[in-house]
């Protein structure tokens, strides 16, 4: 076997840096802190006027020329500097579900509007009564003409407040088994009807539950056939958890790792001194080795064109599972002075934040108890356990 | 990136699984106990050239890369085959890497001499538990300055071994007495690198035996709830059952790949060959324990009977990594390792 991994985004990281120095803003780092609202409108015209969303897309919806690993680059780049881009990977996972499920005309729209940073899509499948059990999306559209009404409400539809579009798993027959009476749109968030209220997170992310009364939308913005919403669904799961780039510079345990060298215990001496420390420690850098290995073989797997379903629930479990387990051990390690928030907390409190954050890794993107459902049935064999529907 | 074993390797894997598949049964697994040492087995595996395939050509061995070594032990553990394998390729390695110790590399081929390695450093006269200790024709051992090749003459085994709850062939040696030939194979910083290299090389096919021990294990666990009923149903379409079916089998899948990784570093002279061995040994050691207590779990009452082999698997994931030492000194070391921090002197000294 050859673990070599070629670093694609290595000829571009000087120039993403130089990049990043001239565009990227502090204050724009600490909104996004503050409100917990992953977008920055201002980041996304630059990044949309410059090109960079537009890499490696097809000319005719808007491409541009930028190398895409001159973006990825860049976007990690944004990634190191603390911000998140959630409106532009919602954006761009429905973009590319539109590639392969719309309508010439919505890709000429959509994919063009996004990629001129005008569109801003975001996702709206769970709700209120249903999450892992997306099938069971109970939000009513009803046909009439060449018009749909629809009522309901979603829940964790995260950017609508910054968003133009969501994306809507919606019901549109009561008939027959639950995922074939499905159907898609594209709805305005401006449309009549709709109303954000925000929702606050634990993990300080800000996320929005939506309602829709008697909104009405034209029948272009069906994305599919009418009771082939779940077709469109599979393209768009595929592309739930994006491109899987690893992490680049010192682990969070390293970087701890390195804190408990100088940091003191009770007694005076240098925490590492202390040998349950030294185990902790590499329990948890043995712990992000093994997800590390786990997500090699999902990329692995997807370059040679395949699926790599069991593996990424394999990846997604493990790693996800892992982080708690590591959240709690590193809380425990430091003591006390682990409930500081930045910047008084160790590490400008980067293990206080991991604690808060960590719950929502095994929930979203597929529980793990979803992940496990799928290891027992493709990779043991294991009768399927949930309810057919 | 390429995660698949070569054509060689899948052949190396079809031919020494074959061998332990045949001649290491359920029942040829119990003939051997309580010693864990099976005679003609490991005759067949010297015929195969197991023990110096790892030896470079020009010391007279196959030439064989770590992975491949990785791919054999996979399959030793997989069959329980009752030979101590990677207490001899350890110990060989070290023999071949060492100009004292090439002479013996003829007569490990021929399988007149079976070499093991103490994994602890000895500082007194009596080496504690060593690893096929009581079968051993050569033992290597560290005392902190010299690096010291004891031979004996006899037939296998040569002392009793104490019983164990994992059936191997471990032995307390006495360094005085009862040897035909001492020498000294390497002194001060050259002994001390030679013998942690063999330590490291142990670690990491101890890790392949409980991978491959892991595998088989899981397999069990996962036919068997496949044919045995409860309340109507067969066992596996209890989410209980498949859920923690998954996590086992996913801590399995894991430890494989970390040990691959760690033996593509071995085969690339990487600078993080020694951590991530480490590592391997651990998962490995983990997963194959964890899965075993799952598998057995999941057997009801018929998985605590001596008919049943998952018993033979719980009893060896614990035992064979075991033999290093406490996991806690072993994690103290890999976090020393790792944050290069000098290493502690104290605990890692065995005296006797």
């Amino acid at each position: 076997m050859d673990f070599t991994e070629p670093d694609r985004l290595a000829g571009h990281r000087a120039a993403a840096s130089t990049w990043a120095e001239r565009h990227l803003r502090h204050e724009w780092a600490q909104r996004e802190q503050e409100t917990g609202s992953h977008h920055c409108p201002e980041l996304h015209a630059i990044l949309a006027r410059e090109g960079i969303l537009g890499a490696g897309w097809p000319a005719e919806y808007g491409g541009s020329e930028v190398d895409p690993n001159m973006a990825a680059a860049i976007f990690q780049e944004i990634a190191d500097f603390g911000m998140r881009m959630d409106g532009w990977f919602t954006t761009w996972l429905v973009c590319q579900t539109l590639l392969r499920a719309g309508t010439h005309e919505q890709k000429l729209r959509f994919v063009r509007g996004a990629l001129r940073g005008e569109i801003v899509i975001v996702i709206g499948y769970t709700e209120p009564g249903c999450g892992s059990d997306l099938a069971a999306a109970r939000m009513k559209a009803e046909r009439s003409d060449d018009r749909w009404t629809l009522n309901g409400s979603k829940m964790f539809t995260s950017t609508a407040h910054l968003g133009t579009h969501v994306f809507l798993l919606t019901r549109t027959s009561a008939e027959g088994p639950k995922h074939r009476g499905l159907t898609m749109f594209l709805c305005p968030l401006t449309a009549p009807g709709v109303s954000i209220e925000p929702i606050h997170t634990m993990g300080g992310q800000r996320t929005n539950a939506t309602y829709y009364a008697d909104v009405r939308v034209p029948d272009s913005l069906r994305v599919g056939d009418v009771g082939g919403g779940w077709d469109v669904m599979r393209v768009a799961l595929a592309y739930e958890r994006g491109i899987d780039l690893e992490g680049s510079g010192p682990t969070l345990v390293d970087r701890l790792a390195e804190w408990t060298r100088t940091a003191k215990s009770a007694d005076g001496a240098a925490l590492f001194d202390d040998p349950s420390v030294q185990e902790t420690l590499a329990r948890a850098a043995l712990e992000e080795e093994v997800g590390r290995v786990l997500m090699a073989r999902v990329r692995y797997v997807s370059d040679a064109g395949g699926l790599a379903a069991v593996e990424r629930a394999m990846a997604k479990l493990y790693t996800t599972e892992a982080e708690q387990r590591r959240s709690s051990a590193l809380v425990e390690l430091i003591g006390p002075a682990a409930m500081l928030k930045a910047p008084a907390g160790p590490l400008d409190g980067a293990v206080e934040a991991l604690f808060r954050l960590s719950p929502v890794g095994t929930i979203y993107g597929g529980a793990s108890e979803i992940m496990r459902d799928i290891i027992a049935e493709r990779r043991l064999g294991l009768p399927r356990s949930r309810p057919a529907g | 990136m390429d995660l698949s074993l070569t054509p060689d390797q899948l052949a190396l894997a079809d031919l020494f699984g074959k061998i332990f598949r045949t001649e290491s049964t359920p029942a040829r697994i119990r003939a051997a106990e309580p010693l864990g040492w099976d005679s003609r087995l490991w005759d067949t595996a010297v015929s195969a050239g197991a023990p110096t395939m790892g030896v470079a050509e020009s010391v007279g061995g196959g030439g064989a890369s770590t992975s491949d070594l990785a791919v054999v032990a996979v399959e030793h553990g997989r069959h329980l085959a009752s030979v101590p394998l990677a207490e001899v390729l350890a110990a060989t390695h070290l023999l071949a890497g060492l100009p004292a110790g090439h002479d013996l590399i003829p007569d490990i081929a021929l399988g007149t001499v079976l070499p093991t390695v103490c994994l602890r450093p000895v500082t007194g006269t009596l080496a504690p538990l060593v690893p096929a200790g009581a079968v051993a024709d050569v033992v290597v051992c560290f005392d902190g300055s010299q690096l010291m090749a004891l031979r004996r003459a006899g037939a296998r085994p040569h002392q009793p071994s104490p019983a164990t709850f994992g059936s191997v062939p471990v032995a307390d040696l006495d360094l005085r007495q009862g040897w035909s030939e001492r020498r000294v194979l390497a002194q001060g910083a050259a002994g001390a690198a030679a013998f942690d290299e063999a330590v490291l090389l142990w670690q990491l096919l101890t890790a392949a035996s409980l991978v491959g021990l892991q595998q088989q294990s899981l397999k069990m666990g996962v036919d068997y709830v496949k044919v045995r009923e409860a309340f109507g149903v067969k066992l596996g379409w209890f989410q209980s059952v498949q859920h923690r079916l998954a996590d086992v089998s996913t801590a399995g899948e894991g430890a494989e790949l970390l040990m691959y990784k760690a033996a593509w570093a071995w085969d690339t002279a990487h600078d993080e060959r020694a951590g991530l061995t480490t590592m391997a040994f651990l998962f490995a050691a983990e997963a194959a324990y964890e899965t075993c207590r799952a598998s057995l779990q999941l057997h009801g009452g018929y998985g605590f009977t001596l008919e049943y082999d998952i018993q033979l698997y719980y009893r060896r994931a614990k035992a064979w990594p075991l033999l290093l030492g406490p996991t806690r000194e072993t994690y103290r070391s890999l976090a020393r390792t790792r944050y290069a921090v000098a290493p502690d002197s104290g605990p890692d000294t065995v005296v006797a």
